[in-house]
């Protein structure tokens, strides 16, 4: 008996790793395998044509000691980090709690507001970029309606980094969508309770929606800490000839990356900036993992 | 009261969502002159159906759209596939190491794309597959973290009684993974479809390292090209970034179901 158990768990073991098998070649292939080659590279001066040689951390000394264009980008980047994430982050919660009343039409309302997050690419990019434009788009026109004389938007390097997180907030739709699963899944005896108690529906959001969609806070703002950082294609799209400009002011840390892994083909050079960033976002993932038990509560009271 | 404020303020929000989408359609049907007009009108003084037929003749766009179908339809496949076959290994068989691979996918989620994206490249350069389709399509045949998380989440909803039951039968696990897992996941797995297609037909950065050949591009390149070319023509770019995004609108208002179920899952299936 104890040997056909063990035979049978042998094959059991078997069949699993066929069925994962697929993943495990991809994995070693396309992440592993790469991740090690990129990390090894990092400190060589490695161009594609010539051969690799071994520089030491001389590419990690460049970048931050002789490199202005590092630091621009990744302040650039830095700034879209810091406003997007919590401007998104707040509109979608706001806009979930109003979709999630009971209003004439809300099936309409969410699907509408659902619909930009599932546009994306070069053509969102392209009505943006003639939407924002200060002569002919529609943006300036609306706000000169009110006596307000738009900005330059993107050929203003004050306010193109403005200009894509304007853009974020319209496909905020995504995000919008998680709170509202999440809002619609709190229990309704809470609020019950508290109606008794006689709390207002403002008490009511910020005592018991709030508290209890914290796990979704936490899982959307680490998610597109994540995202914001890696932000590449809006600033290839959008700046002049998809250089990073007008003055190097959408030139971000991906876009900078690029430029010189594909243009000036030095590797090495942005497999070390791929590895900054890499730790960067790490260290952040982790500050939040820290902070996450002060804020984010779990029903039952496990806070882990 | 508060349900008026509600609406009302849903209904502001509606005009700011659908306006941008409302300009791109005007300005698609503008003449030049009227674009270039100070200020710009909300409605187009002729509807010039036209615009379209100049944009698609601009740029061999009939050929883009062959090739991004190409891509995307083998992309499609290729996800269903490999996710659905790995998600039921992780859901279904017990295995030794099995919690460990399982870790490892869920941690390849948290690695920023771009510090593969460089040696991914090199890897393909050295294949000679630079040029090809094959970067783009081979990649969807290994299995993506965020699907065999959503599809594996699915799987666990299906009682073991039923996988043993079918094994007592002297069933394989392949014959249960076809006749069993493929139809009791399906609106997963149409979950998966849709955002993969989503995903490749948007896909803009891949075509852009990989593809150098015009005839080999897709739309979303395409149209890259295509802002160079035209610099401000922006009807017919406005035309053109339509109908590229046609298929995407029209595929969400009817699998809108499924988008939200897809969403919903990631929040933890709450």
């Amino acid at each position: 008996m104890a040997k056909t158990k063990s035979a049978m768990r042998r094959k059991e073991t078997m069949y699993g790793y066929i069925f994962v098998m697929p993943w495990i070649i991809g994995f070693l292939a396309f992440t592993a395998g790469p991740l090690l080659f990129s990390l090894f590279a990092s400190f060589t001066n490695y161009n594609i044509t010539s051969q690799m040689d071994f520089v030491g951390t001389e590419n990690y000394q460049g970048l931050f000691t002789e490199d202005g264009l590092f630091w621009t980008s990744l302040w650039n980047t830095l700034y879209y980090v810091l406003f997007s994430v919590p401007l998104t982050t707040i509109g979608a919660i706001f806009l979930s709690a109003l979709l999630n009343q009971d209003v004439p039409g809300i099936r309409v309302f969410r699907t509408l507001y659902y619909l930009p997050a599932v546009l994306s690419g070069v053509g969102v990019y392209l009505l943006w970029m003639q939407l924002l434009d200060p002569g002919t788009g529609m943006i300036n026109l609306v706000l000169g309606w009110f006596g307000i004389d738009g900005p330059n938007w993107l050929f203003d390097p004050a306010w193109t980094k403005p200009s894509l997180i304007f853009m974020k907030l319209w496909s905020v739709g995504g995000a919008m969508l998680l709170y509202l699963a999440s809002m619609q899944g709190v229990s309704k005896t809470l609020y019950e309770a508290a109606e008794i108690d006689g709390a207002n529906t403002f008490r009511k959001f910020f005592h018991i929606t709030l508290p209890m969609i914290t796990p979704v806070i936490f899982f959307d703002v680490v998610t597109s800490l994540i995202g914001g950082f890696q932000i590449f294609q809006e600033a290839y799209v959008m700046s002049s000839n998809g250089e990073g400009g007008p003055a190097n002011s959408l030139l971000f840390y991906n876009l900078y990356m690029w430029r010189q892994a594909f243009e000036n083909f030095n590797m090495g050079y942005a497999m070390a900036m791929s590895w900054i960033l890499f730790i960067i976002v790490f260290i952040l993932t982790m500050i939040n993992l820290k902070l996450a038990p002060r804020w984010v509560h779990y029903e039952g009271g496990d806070n882990r | 009261m508060l349900r008026l404020i509600n609406f009302v303020l849903l209904a502001a929000g509606s005009l700011m969502i659908l306006s941008p989408l409302w300009w791109m359609f005007s300005t698609s049907l503008k003449t030049m002159a009227e674009v270039m007009s100070f200020p710009p009108t909300f409605f187009p003084e002729s509807w010039n159906w036209s615009n379209y037929i100049r944009t698609w003749e601009a740029a061999p766009f009939t050929q883009y759209t062959i090739n991004t179908l190409v891509i995307t339809t083998l992309v499609v496949i290729g996800n269903v596939l490999s996710n659905s076959f790995i998600a039921y290994g992780f859901a279904k068989i017990p295995f030794r190491g099995r919690n460990v691979l399982f870790a490892i996918v869920l941690a390849t989620m948290m690695i920023p794309g771009f510090v593969t994206l460089i040696p991914q490249y090199v890897l393909f350069a050295k294949l000679g597959w630079v040029n090809t389709y094959y970067p783009l399509i081979v990649p969807a045949f290994f299995g993506s973290a965020f699907n065999i998380f959503l599809l594996r989440q699915f799987y666990m909803t299906i009682p073991n009684e039923l996988i043993e039951a079918a094994k007592m039968e002297g069933a394989s696990h392949f014959y249960i993974w076809r006749k069993i897992g493929l139809p009791l996941t399906k609106p997963a797995i149409a979950t998966v479809a849709i955002f993969s297609f989503n995903g490749a037909w948007n896909d803009f950065l891949g075509p852009l390292l990989y593809l150098n050949d015009e005839n080999l591009y897709t739309l979303q390149i395409g149209l890259q090209v295509f802002k160079g070319q035209l610099n401000t023509q922006w009807n017919y770019l406005m035309a053109g970034s339509l109908l590229v995004l046609l298929p995407v609108i029209i595929i969400f208002f009817f699998f809108q179901k499924y988008f939200i179920q897809g969403i919903n899952l990631q929040s933890g299936g709450k």
